[in-house]
């Protein structure tokens, strides 16, 4: 074995002129970016104000940055994948060959759930949950970097995979015996294992972590029952993460074992099982949907309560629905492979589970419906994205309870079908709950609004293209095509396929909206400045706050009395009240040890996957040794002073008093 | 944000936290929760495979009951003495805590070496992880045990050293207290390894 | 009403083109297709119930409480209703029994491995998936062929699924439903053809870089003598299919051509899922089998194997 292991010169794709052009622009965006982070001066403040923070304002935007950046990639691929396939119609191979178009859709699904919706899911929670329960910080703040890292570690691993070697050509499942050494010898499938475990890692603490938050540190008088909904969506999909995730890890290891040990867990031979791998794999997979989706209910709840000014109708129902939905999330992961052979008495069993769960998703639909009642919706874009999404989800879920009958699914079962009703859920349900928590909690976090007129061209853009691009593939569904096409050859087929390409592009003007949207609002920044901390007339506790808050979050922590506690301090006028002095608040200091475990790990993952074993054992105990150094530092804490505090909620409590009378 | 550290009145305000090891405790215990599932897994992919021998050796062949037991009364036992030394932690008995920390942490190294002669002596005689479905779930499954503990160890070294250097303060107390779920964590974990696995499969 | 009226546009569209082309599950030529179709057709009628009253109820909410509505009655803290609350959650629970209680009914009655009942004896192929193209042994008759699959109209069919390598699914889509082919375990499916046709089957599981290529044309003959001469010719022109000729098939290799067998040794079929059953549990006790000759009973075992884990999975 080489000083490099498996790689060389060799696995570096130059012949690919597509990937070569992507190389390129990485290298001069990379370039301009670490020019113009020069030409400021900004190296410093990026490293003691951001990557070394433990503040989880910060780290949560951190998060939607990483999800911004891989929601490119992973819409370049999905555009990439649309004209291929509208291109390569009537025999016709288009451009991509199977080497290359495998890869893509792969990535496409991975880096979507993965590292696009999680971060984004995450992101906004670590803005708002600690925020909404009155909280300080979370409860291990040193963990919560170091899971942003993890995450980030994995997608810097996936996208390494576009420069040295290759992707997994499996599907973003990876089911074996494909995803097997004897089918798939490549690196492309030692990089998805690496990526989703170590950021799958970062993904479980990051659940622990906000449990005991929410367990922990909600202010006094906060009891369960009058937690923040979106804080409740958020709990039971931590409970969703810390009960699934492992599996995840476990299911991942036995494929790793396979594949660099030589076991048999799913191997053809040996007596291995693959149908265990899909088992487990749906184990954690389906749960899975349901950790992107619920935390956007609380989104939406939210945000239909605050732009009525009204109370959440059935918050009592919601949690509880909440909750069925997670524990039925459970028992239904059969439905995914109907078609395997099982006995008519466990698929309809599956099936009927899965049904099951339309109970309290319809009961949300309904209670939203309710709260709009006789409320006074002002239609703003987070209104806009939660009103789509009714309308989207609505279809999704009719096409889910149709595929979760077992005799349906016989024949739509990987069809473009199926690839229309997950679209349908996760663009639609968790990818707008996203978007409208995005315009919803951006002046929270970054201290001036949004740009209106662009976000609504952002949003159409966005809903018209995709139920351009989606219902055409419920129509081939139907017309007898499957996922996962290099090439077609059946005129009836055409038009659909360039009906969805078009589809793409629409969303595509959709994302560029968005981008014109930042660029807009930052240039007018002064004029969409939020000076009290409470642009929409909120409900919840992170209105109280300035925005974006201080590092402490709150100089005294508010006593609770209703679940709309906010809402509550404003009628009973308890609010930017300046005290006559404040006691020292107890902060954790940043810490570099997040980003070196980061680093390190992020070296151990590149040298398994390319077998540089030096590298590996160097890069993991240089990991351990980091953490270990980490949990033995006693220069952890520090006090933010009283006269500090006085200034600055002074100075906050002014300028919000002036800006309710103005 | 700016940092006010140099203003520190360490007088003034002692440097009490909100309750921070109760929190690390329950947050450790929930890791150990995810831990179990971890667990749980491989036992399910063990309970899948543990017939499918490729036509090579099953448990009855290879498990030696009797080794096995000594090995789980050396992993049982250093879980008492894990206690005996948590007992002379809260009394703020450096010396006595040291000792047995010392002996749990022999009785545990035994069991290590208990289990990968166990190991070399099976891939030996051929019956390595590679001969079939039942010895790639059985390796893990108890490979993964035997990982666990082996961090364990690790932690218990370091934490022998930091109660050494630094005595019996606060933090250290907790950290002890975190060890002590994670070793009798996995104290029952074998305890189940032992049952499903050996036992059963002797059988 | 943009979405609204873009929705009614694809699904009269949809409508236009369903009915308007052919080859699509919409378009079943066969018994178990034609339910399968009902079944999709009834279970989306059940849940537009429910589903448009909701897209027209946001819309119409979302319009009627705006902002500028400042005549309409506003109720900031109304947050409860019993009437409401029970209404909600009765409607979709309804709706959930009903859809519960069809899915247990069509999920026996549509189950793969039930034969078709009614219709005469049946005709058993076996089915392999290789990389990446299939093969269809007939038992009955003797021959084999390579991503041509021939069988009468109106006689049931029994298939008899595994794979050489990788998972593939076995789909017909005129013709119903499809099931899993994997390596070492034995998969089936009854399908029928209810009039003559040429039907286009795929595999619809991704296997790798020539699954798209995985294609065959499914022929159903008007009567069983059109069969019959079928055989025949491919017993006339047809090489034989050996071990070591299976071999050579088995290598990769993208976009085959229709082949023919004219003999087949007898027990490839089962010599294929041997190889990996090896490893399999209760291996002695099939090689028993196998020795008596009972090929017939260690073939109804290995297809239950799948049932089996799921089975056992479902109640852990």
């Amino acid at each position: 074995m080489s000083f490099l292991g498996k790689l060389s010169i060799d696995a570096i794709p130059f012949h690919e002129p597509i990937l070569v052009f992507t190389m390129g622009a990485i290298a001069i965006g990379g370039i301009a970016l670490f020019a113009l982070i020069t030409k400021y001066k900004k190296w410093g403040v990026l490293w003691t104000e951001w990557i070394t923070s433990v503040d989880h304002k910060r780290l949560g935007i951190m998060y939607i940055l990483l999800a911004l950046v891989m929601l490119f990639r992973g819409f370049s691929d999905a555009i990439m994948m649309r004209s291929q396939l509208a291109l390569a119609t009537s025999g016709a191979p288009g451009y991509l060959p199977p080497e290359h178009y495998d890869q893509i859709f792969t990535a496409h699904g991975v880096i979507m759930i993965i590292f696009m919706a999680m971060p984004f899911m995450v992101g906004l929670m670590n803005i708002i949950l600690p925020l909404q329960i009155g909280a300080r910080d979370v409860a291990f703040p040193f963990l919560n970097n170091l899971s942003f890292w993890l995450t980030a570690s994995g997608a810097i691993l996936i996208n390494m995979s576009l420069i040295f070697g290759e992707f997994a050509k499996t599907g973003w499942v990876a089911y074996p015996p494909l995803s097997e050494l004897t089918f798939s010898p490549g690196v492309g499938v030692d990089y998805y294992i690496w990526a989703l475990q170590i950021s799958g890692l970062g993904t479980l603490l990051t659940s622990v972590n906000f449990l005991v938050t929410v367990l922990k540190m909600r202010a006094p008088g906060m009891t369960l029952m009058k937690m923040p909904i979106f804080t409740w969506t958020c709990t039971w999909a931590n409970i969703l993460i810390a009960a699934s995730f492992p599996i995840l890890t476990a299911v991942l290891t036995m494929l790793t074992l396979d594949r660099y040990l030589g076991f048999h867990f799913f191997t053809n031979d040996g007596g291995g099982n693959a149908m265990m791998y899909i088992n487990l794999f749906w184990a954690w997979g389906h749960p899975e949907v349901y950790i992107l989706v619920l935390p956007a209910f609380g989104i939406f709840s939210e945000i239909i309560s605050t732009f009525t000014s009204k109370r959440l109708f059935g918050y009592t129902s919601m949690v509880y629905a909440s909750g069925a939905i997670s524990i039925l999330g459970f028992i239904v992961w059969l439905h995914h492979f109907f078609t395997m052979g099982s006995s008519a008495n466990v698929n309809a069993f599956f099936g009927m589970m899965t049904m099951v769960i339309a109970v309290p998703t319809g009961v949300k639909l309904f209670n939203w419906l309710f709260t709009i009642y006789r409320g006074r919706l002002r239609i703003t874009v987070p209104v806009l994205w939660t009103l789509g999404f009714m309308v989207t989800f609505t279809v999704g879920g009719m096409t889910g309870v149709l595929l979760a009958i077992p005799g349906a699914d016989y024949v739509l079962h990987n069809s473009l079908f199926l690839i229309a009703h997950f679209h349908n859920t996760i663009i639609g349900g968790a990818v707008f709950g996203y978007l409208a928590g995005f315009s919803f909690w951006f002046p929270k976090a970054m201290g001036f609004k949004l740009n209106e007129g662009w976000g609504k061209g952002a949003f159409w853009c966005w809903i018209i293209g995709f139920f351009v691009a989606f219902m055409p593939l419920y129509v081939l569904g139907f017309l007898g095509m499957t996922r996962r096409l290099n090439h077609t050859n059946n005129p009836d087929w055409n038009i659909w396929l360039y009906i969805a390409m078009v589809g793409a592009v629409i969303i595509m003007f959709g994302i560029i909206c968005q981008v014109i949207q930042l660029y807009v609002s930052f240039r007018d920044r002064e004029a969409l400045d939020d000076k009290t901390g409470d642009p929409w007339n909120g409900h919840t506790l992170e209105w109280a706050t300035s925005s974006p808050p201080q590092s402490y979050n709150f100089a005294e922590i508010p006593h609770i009395d209703d679940i709309d506690a906010w809402t509550d301090m404003k009628e009973k006028g308890q609010v930017y009240q300046t005290q006559a002095s404040y006691e020292p608040i107890h902060m954790p200091k940043n810490t570099t040890a997040g980003v070196f475990m980061g680093i390190t790990l992020t070296a151990f993952c590149f040298a398994m996957i390319w077998h540089i074993w030096w590298l590996a054992i160097i890069g993991l105990v240089g990991g351990i040794a980091v953490f270990i150094q980490r949990c033995y530092s006693k220069d952890v804490d520090f006090y933010v002073q009283p006269q500090e505090i006085l200034a600055t909620e002074k100075a906050h409590n002014l300028s919000a008093s002036k800006g309710n009378n103005a | 944000m700016s940092t006010v550290s140099a203003q520190i009145d360490t007088k003034v305000v002692s440097h009490e936290h909100h309750d921070a090891s109760g929190d690390t405790i329950f947050g450790f215990w929930l890791y150990l929760m995810t831990d179990c599932l971890l667990f749980a897994s491989f036992f399910a992919t063990y309970a899948v495979l543990f017939m499918n021998t490729a036509g090579g050796v099953s448990g009855k062949d290879i498990f030696e009951l009797d080794f096995v037991a000594v090995e789980t009364a050396a992993l049982l036992i250093s879980s008492i003495t894990f206690g005996f030394a948590m007992i002379a932690a809260q009394g703020q008995k450096k010396g006595w805590t040291l000792n047995w920390l010392l002996i749990t942490f022999c009785l545990g190294a035994s069991f290590i070496a208990m289990e990968l002669y166990e190991f070399t002596h099976l891939i030996e005689h051929g019956n390595g992880p590679q001969g079939s479905a039942f010895l790639s779930s059985f390796f893990a499954l108890v490979g993964l045990h035997g990982l666990h503990v082996t961090a364990g160890l690790i932690w218990m070294t370091v934490m022998m050293i930091e109660v050494a250097r630094r005595g019996l303060g606060n933090a250290t107390v907790t950290r002890l207290s975190c060890l002590s779920l994670f070793w009798h964590f996995l104290d029952i974990v074998w305890i189940c390894v032992f049952t499903v696995v050996y036992l059963m499969g002797a059988m | 009403m943009l979405i609204r009226n873009l929705c009614k546009i694809a699904l009269v569209s949809a409508v236009l083109a369903l009915s308007g082309c052919s080859g699509g599950i919409l378009d079943p030529k066969g018994q178990i297709g034609i339910d399968e179709k009902n079944l999709i057709i009834i279970a989306t009628v059940l849940m537009l119930l429910v589903v448009i009253p909701v897209i027209v109820m946001t819309l119409y909410f979302a319009w009627k409480y705006r902002d500028t509505q400042t005549h309409e009655i506003y109720a900031p803290k109304w947050a409860h209703s019993n009437k409401i609350e029970a209404f909600v959650w009765a409607v979709p629970i309804l709706i959930v029994i009903i859809l519960g209680v069809i899915t247990w009914q069509s999920t026996h009655r549509l189950d793969p491995y039930k034969p078709i009942e009614d219709k005469g004896k049946h005709l058993t192929v076996e089915v392999v998936s290789l990389n990446w193209k299939w093969l269809f042994i007939y038992p009955q008759q003797g021959i084999a062929t390579v991503n041509e699959l021939v069988f009468p109209a109106n006689v049931p069919v029994e298939y008899k699924i595994t794979s050489e390598s990788t998972m593939n699914s076995f789909f017909i889509p005129q013709l119903g439903s499809q099931i899993y082919s994997m390596a070492g375990m034995q998969t089936k499916l009854h399908l029928i053809a209810n009039e003559p046709g040429t039907f286009k089957g795929i595999s619809a599981n991704y296997s790798g870089a020539g699954f798209s290529g995985m294609k065959f044309n499914a022929i159903a003959t008007p009567t069983q003598a059109d069969f019959d001469q079928w055989v025949s010719d491919v017993k006339a022109q047809g090489g034989s299919l050996t071990k070591a000729n299976y071999d050579q098939l088995a290598l990769a290799s993208e976009n085959n051509p229709v082949t023919y067998y004219g003999r087949v040794d007898k027990g490839l079929f089962h010599t294929i899922i041997m190889k990996y059953m090896a490893g399999m549990n209760g291996m002695s006790k099939m090689d028993k089998n196998k020795e008596m000759g009972n090929i017939d009973q260690l073939h109804h075992e290995m297809a239950e194997h799948s049932a089996r884990l799921s089975n056992s999975q479902g109640e852990e």
